[in-house]
């Protein structure tokens, strides 16, 4: 408890820059993600191709070394600086957005025939079809599978801090530049995860699954 | 499946089609370009920053760290199956005081974040005064509880998404509950839920990076070690680039494998069918 209460500095700057890679990550990754899961099945084949490539490289390739990119390799091309944190939350958002575009793919299959179909017979052209009808429903059932990719979001925010981002992964270090006893330390950190993942992110995932569950 | 939501294109719609993909390939190859064009006007592309690459030592190092990733990666894998099946069993269990810690293991270590687990590991057992824990070992171990946690659930997952009838013929024949789960319904779990395995395999070599944040010599350790030879230029970019590359090659191949075993178990389903379909 000692190290928790001496150090709270640390433990709330660190949690807050968490909390801000992960809201504004989560924003951008849910834009880019419903713009490829749209791109992957529209009626053009070098847009399903584009979204794919995407899509297969990213998600194959780790996201430390993905984050390493932006915050070491990208200052060497000569281009506007960015500070640690916007690397981070580029590479958050860009990596994030794969697995959203897959949800929301999955989410698109699930919507049955007919409503696309029905859309179609009234006349409704394909972007209308996708953002009126389909759409509004693969949402609602992919609830469950974007919470999880959020969940990892938040967990993945840690790895930032190996780039020279100060959130909560970064406290270990901070801790054993004071000298702190890092075990008590890294324990509290997996602690309030525990507590943000299972006493906040989790029921609210159940919460909403049961509010939106679409009936089919 | 995506023609659920377009019909079979018309000639107006064929046009629209073509425009869309020539306006497609314009952004695609201008974002491309544009990335290529930077690398090469920051001389990413000059001889003297790949020139590194060349020597055979460093290549015999290279290959040392792809070696080192390989390593993690099977210990961690094998560990990770092993203890996702017992906690899956475990969650299972009539008795409850080894049901209700199952959950509580497989909930906690799903809920840390895996580089806070390595780092309990690495620093955390070490500033305790616990001796002798290697970046390897940390990496493995935290690679082995939270994959096997998540797996665990898929197991799980499976088992119970059998039907009924193969658990009751099961005990109608005289198996124990251990031997139904064994014998019959983890057979069957493993098979049904085989993407979602490998695809958490492939999340396995991918955190194996992770082990460069807490000092394991992989990968990633080695290109970023690359990128720091001022006398080479500092080949950052270079280095990241062929690990990406290496990266994204084990993972498609370990892709391919797994599809070839997918491909090659559900051929032999269909022949069971036929049979009892022939039988019926």
């Amino acid at each position: 408890m000692n190290v928790l209460i001496d150090n709270s500095d640390l433990f709330v700057t660190g949690f807050k820059n968490t909390g801000i890679l992960f809201v504004i990550s989560a924003f951008f990754a849910l834009i880019l993600g419903t713009i490829v899961a749209g791109m992957r099945v529209s009626p053009a084949p070098a847009m399903r191709a584009a979204g794919t490539l995407y899509v297969n490289a990213v998600r194959n390739t780790p996201l430390t070394l993905i984050l390493a990119f932006f915050a070491l390799g990208y200052p060497k091309l000569g281009l506007p600086s960015i500070d640690f944190m916007t690397a981070a939350i580029i590479g958050l958002s860009l990596y994030t957005a794969t697995y959203v575009s897959e949800a929301i793919r999955s989410g698109i299959n699930t919507v049955s025939v007919g409503q696309s179909e029905a859309a179609r017979a009234i006349g409704l052209p394909f972007l209308q079809t996708l953002t009126l009808i389909v759409l509004p429903q693969a949402f609602r059932s992919v609830v469950p599978p974007l919470f999880s990719v959020f969940i990892a979001l938040l967990k993945n925010t840690t790895v930032a801090a190996g780039f020279s981002v100060f959130e909560s992964g970064a406290i270990r270090a901070y801790l054993s530049e004071r000298g702190e006893p890092l075990l008590p330390g890294l324990l509290w950190v997996a602690l309030i995860f525990v507590v943000l993942v299972l006493g906040i992110l989790t029921p609210l995932q159940r919460y909403l699954e049961k509010k939106w569950r679409v009936a089919r | 499946m995506s023609a659920v939501l377009f019909d079979v294109p018309g000639p107006k719609a064929r046009v629209r089609n073509v425009y869309l993909n020539i306006i497609t390939v314009i952004v695609v190859v201008g974002i491309v370009g544009f990335i290529l064009f930077r690398f090469y006007e920051s001389g990413q592309f000059t001889a003297k920053k790949w020139e590194i690459f060349t020597f055979p030592l460093v290549q015999q190092k290279f290959l040392e760290a792809i070696g080192a990733t390989l390593s993690a990666f099977g210990v961690a894998a094998v560990g990770s199956l092993i203890l996702g099946i017992v906690l899956a069993f475990g969650r299972l269990s009539d008795t409850k005081w080894v049901r209700v810690p199952c959950y509580w293991f497989t909930e906690l270590f799903r809920a840390v974040p895996l580089l806070i687990l390595m780092m309990i590991m690495y620093y955390g057992l070490s500033s305790a005064g616990i001796k002798g824990i290697t970046p390897f070992m940390a990496v493995v171990v935290g690679l082995i509880l939270y994959n096997g946690s998540v797996l665990a659930e898929v197991f799980r997952a499976g088992i119970e998404s059998l039907p009924k009838g193969q658990r009751e013929a099961g005990f109608a024949i005289g198996l124990t509950k251990g031997q139904v789960l064994r014998t019959i319904l983890l057979p069957q779990a493993v098979r049904a839920m085989l993407p979602v395995i490998i695809s958490q395999l492939v999340v396995i070599m991918k955190d194996t990076a992770l082990g460069f944040l807490i000092l394991y010599q992989e990968i990633l350790f080695y290109a970023n070690f690359l990128g720091s030879q001022i006398q080479y230029g500092s080949p950052v970019v270079p280095g990241l680039m062929v690990a990406a590359a290496t990266y994204v090659g084990l993972c498609l191949v370990l892709s391919g494998v797994a599809k070839l075993v997918e491909s090659k178990m559900s051929s032999r389903v269909k022949v069971v069918k036929a049979k009892v379909g022939v039988a019926g």
